[in-house]
């Protein structure tokens, strides 16, 4: 699937010369969000080279920025397609684009719009102007578990790769008999699967009621009665694999909950530095203790 | 939603400010306000650095060190995965 959409002036209904320009990002959903948008406003949509990355991301990393602009304002000759010299741009191109500096270059005043495309149109009826409710990201129970697929997806392949490791090693101890092998198994299979839910799934989900501002502390305070449920469904199991699973399965929640700082809207580069010092070492213990005493539990075995 | 408390590196100069109000306008996390016509920080922890407010200050009066709060970028960085969809370019 290709998902970039030209560069370039495009023109919405009958745009004339007083007619406002839109510029935004070569994604394409985005773009057609935006052209959903305005689709009842005769306006131009500036679509800036982003390497179909989306306005935020874009942003972000500079590909949304001062020199994509002022080229693409000057490659599609801009100043005398409209007369005005006005651009509105989606607030969150902000970390990328310096305003006064566009202004100083081009001529062009950069007027920053709502964060959701979906106002712009009472953007444009309070006269240009964005209400504080059209200026911040909301991350709501919705937002966040159309997100969680992008969580679930990598933790599972990440899960696979692990679980093929740790049969081969159940094979192994089980002298090469399958049927004690899939036994073995049943230990770190309950482990990695158990962790992926507490940790990609319902972290995200709950963001916002689990305790602590960690994420890590947060996948934590999940895994943990998730472990305990999960021990609870097991018929007697042994101290040490009781053992594996309380510590690698709140370990293993932490990390996976960890990673989903990235795809949250109220996280900075300082407290994750900050979380990740902290946490990371604990996770990877308490991975690694629990794989310990697993083999330990499959030498008594 | 607040993130970790008393890390953030925003910084807002009162006396290089001109109190135009563009970082009010950029800010993603509703970190300024004005009062008293003058632009000062007010939800410090709701900061992210993602930098819209330095890069639009015309008078330099805020600073902060931008970038991604992504613990997956930092991780690619650590095994030294240059292409993964995630990265940190500076320390």
């Amino acid at each position: 699937m290709n998902y970039r959409v030209d560069a370039g002036l495009y023109a919405i209904g009958e745009p004339t010369a007083e007619s406002p320009v839109f510029v935004t990002a070569n994604y394409k959903l985005t773009f057609d969000l935006l052209r959903r948008a305005v689709a009842s406003i005769d306006s131009w949509i500036l679509v800036l080279d982003t390497l179909g990355i989306n306005v935020w991301c874009a942003a972000g990393k500079g590909s949304f920025g001062n020199d994509e602009l002022l080229d693409r304002i000057e490659s599609s000759r801009l100043a005398d397609v409209v007369s005005h010299r006005k651009l509105v741009l989606p607030q969150l191109a902000a970390p990328g684009v310096a305003g006064h500096e566009v202004k100083a270059l081009s001529g062009f005043q950069v007027i920053y719009g709502p964060v959701s495309a979906e106002d712009i149109p009472e953007f444009l009826k309070n006269g240009f102007k964005a209400e504080e409710r059209m200026r911040t990201k909301c991350f709501g129970f919705m937002d966040r578990l159309a997100l969680v697929p992008m969580e679930v997806v990598p933790a599972v392949k990440s899960g696979l790769l692990a679980a093929a490791g740790l049969f081969v090693l159940c094979f192994l101890f089980a002298g090469f008999s399958t049927l004690k092998a899939l036994e073995y198994f049943i230990i770190p299979a309950v482990s990695i699967g158990t962790s992926i839910i507490a940790g990609a799934v319902l972290t995200p989900l709950f963001l916002p009621w689990l305790p602590g501002r960690a994420f890590s502390i947060k996948g934590f305070v999940i895994g943990l009665p998730s472990a305990f449920t999960v021990v609870s469904f097991m018929h007697n199991p042994g101290v040490l694999e009781t053992a594996v699973l309380l510590i690698s399965i709140p370990a293993v929640a932490a990390y996976l909950a960890m990673n989903f700082t990235g795809s949250s809207t109220f996280t900075s580069l300082s407290g994750v530095r900050k979380e990740m010092r902290l946490a990371l070492p604990l996770e990877i213990g308490g991975t690694g203790a629990g794989l310990l005493l697993w083999i330990i539990a499959l030498l008594g075995a | 939603m607040f993130y970790i408390k008393n890390v953030v590196t925003l910084i807002h100069e009162q006396e290089m400010c001109n109190s135009c109000g563009i970082c009010l306008t950029v800010c993603p996390r509703r970190v300024f306000q004005r009062s008293n016509r003058v632009v000062e920080i007010a939800r410090r922890d709701a900061c992210i650095e993602c930098g819209a407010c330095q890069r639009n200050c015309s008078q330099g009066a805020v600073t902060v060190r931008a970038g991604v709060g992504c613990a997956s970028a930092l991780i690619n960085r650590m095994l030294g995965r240059k292409k993964a969809c995630c990265v940190v370019d500076n320390g």
